[in-house]
């Protein structure tokens, strides 16, 4: 692909192509989103909670938003903890005998 | 020896500062807290460089950061969701900074309650300075307890030492409330052995002369420092390397541990010390 590289290449320390490749993705994404930079992921939270909020009880701590930036696609992977019958405070013996038995 | 035994309530905050730029700061910084995690301590390291986030890329973890330092200040995410844990060290957590804002974001509140809050979950917390000392340096330093001065064996370098040396014995919390000093030692960076021997570059004696502070360790210029930043390794989890056991034995002695530091001093050691000197 390059001009005049071909013959060069196989020489080049393997670790400065992962540095090259690194910053191309990163710079790609950084580039994209220019200076907004993502900071649309504190509204999109919100508005995430906000949401969810409509049908049932999560605090801010229960939303994890993780983003995992490639090549091709990068994902946003949102987990919501969803309070569950056991953070309605411990009613304690009666469950846990049933469960036992 | 001290591993179960002085479990501190709250973890200590140790900042890495310089003054001059480019001297070895965020690798040290990496290099000090990932160190520090593969011996089980729970650490964080902290990017205070606003605006020019590079902390994230030494460390590996530039393409999954969501949340930031700043988002946490400014009551946008809260501080478990902007830390990323290290996926090759479980005790490792990073806190990247903000690309996009500057300085004026960090306030000294902010600063302070997201280390108070991390004290409470970590058993140290490493922040890594911006060059300079405005206000970026000064809010990493302000909390500090203990602080590593980096310095590279040249004039200019030595001399933004000694002043960031007078900042902490003034502009500290620790200065201005409680009297007490903040701890500084230096870490000698970019050494050069060679360079030394031809007279070209000031001994490691020189330096302490001037600067008057306990020395850390010494780091010598190494090839594998660049090696590691290609790949997004903290040099400690890179390939063994001169520099990865110097920064070793650096946090060794940072934890008190008593290790020889004959392998940076001019005299050559022996074969032996030279490469079983710094216990790993
Ligand atoms: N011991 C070493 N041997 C060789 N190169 C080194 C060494 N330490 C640091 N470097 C190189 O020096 C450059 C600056 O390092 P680094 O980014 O850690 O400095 P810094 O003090 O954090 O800079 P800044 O002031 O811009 O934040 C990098 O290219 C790094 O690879
Ligand atoms: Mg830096």
């Amino acid at each position: 692909m390059s001009l005049f590289g071909f013959s060069l290449r196989p020489r080049r320390a393997k670790t400065a192509q992962t540095a090259k490749d690194r910053l191309q993705i990163l710079l790609a994404h950084e580039r994209h989103d220019g200076s907004d930079g993502p900071d649309y992921l504190p509204m999109l939270q919100a508005d995430i909670l906000a949401v969810i909020g409509k049908y049932m009880q999560i605090k801010e701590d229960d939303v994890d938003i993780q983003m995992e930036r490639n090549d091709e696609i990068s994902s946003l992977e949102i987990n919501i903890e969803i309070p569950s019958a056991k953070q309605e405070k411990p009613v304690a013996s009666g469950l846990r005998g049933r469960r036992a038995r | 020896m001290t591993q179960l035994k002085d479990k501190d309530p709250l973890g200590k905050v140790i900042v890495i500062t310089s003054g001059k730029g480019g001297v070895g700061k965020t690798t040290s910084a990496a290099a000090i807290a990932a160190a520090l995690a593969k011996r089980g301590h729970k650490t964080v390291v902290i990017d205070f460089d606003v605006g020019l986030r590079n902390l994230d890329m030494i460390m590996g973890c530039e393409r999954r950061v969501v949340f930031d330092f700043i988002n946490v200040i400014q009551g946008e995410a809260r501080l478990k969701q902007a830390l990323i844990k290290d996926k090759r060290l479980d005790t490792l957590s990073i806190l990247p900074t903000s690309q996009t804002r500057d300085k004026d974001a960090l306030t000294q509140d902010g600063v302070e309650k997201v280390l108070n809050e991390l004290k409470e979950q970590f058993d140290y917390i490493i922040c890594d300075s911006p060059a300079g000392i405005e206000r970026g340096a000064q809010l990493a330093m302000y909390f500090a307890d203990e602080a590593v001065v980096v310095t590279n064996p040249e004039v200019s370098s030595v001399r933004d030492s000694d002043r960031v040396l007078g900042l902490l014995a003034s502009k500290t919390k620790r200065a201005e409330d409680e009297g007490t000093e903040v701890k500084a030692q230096v870490l000698l960076t970019r050494h050069d052995q060679r360079r030394v021997d031809a007279g070209e570059m000031m001994t490691i004696d020189d330096v302490l002369e001037i600067l008057a502070v306990p020395l850390l360790g010494v780091v010598p210029e190494s090839p594998a420092v660049l090696r590691a930043s290609n790949v997004g390794m903290p040099i400690v989890l890179d390939e063994p390397s001169e520099a990865s056991r110097a920064y070793e034995a650096a946090v060794a002695r940072l934890l008190g541990e008593e290790v020889d530091m004959s392998m940076s001093k001019e005299k050559k050691p022996g074969f032996f010390s030279r490469l079983f000197g710094a216990p790993a």
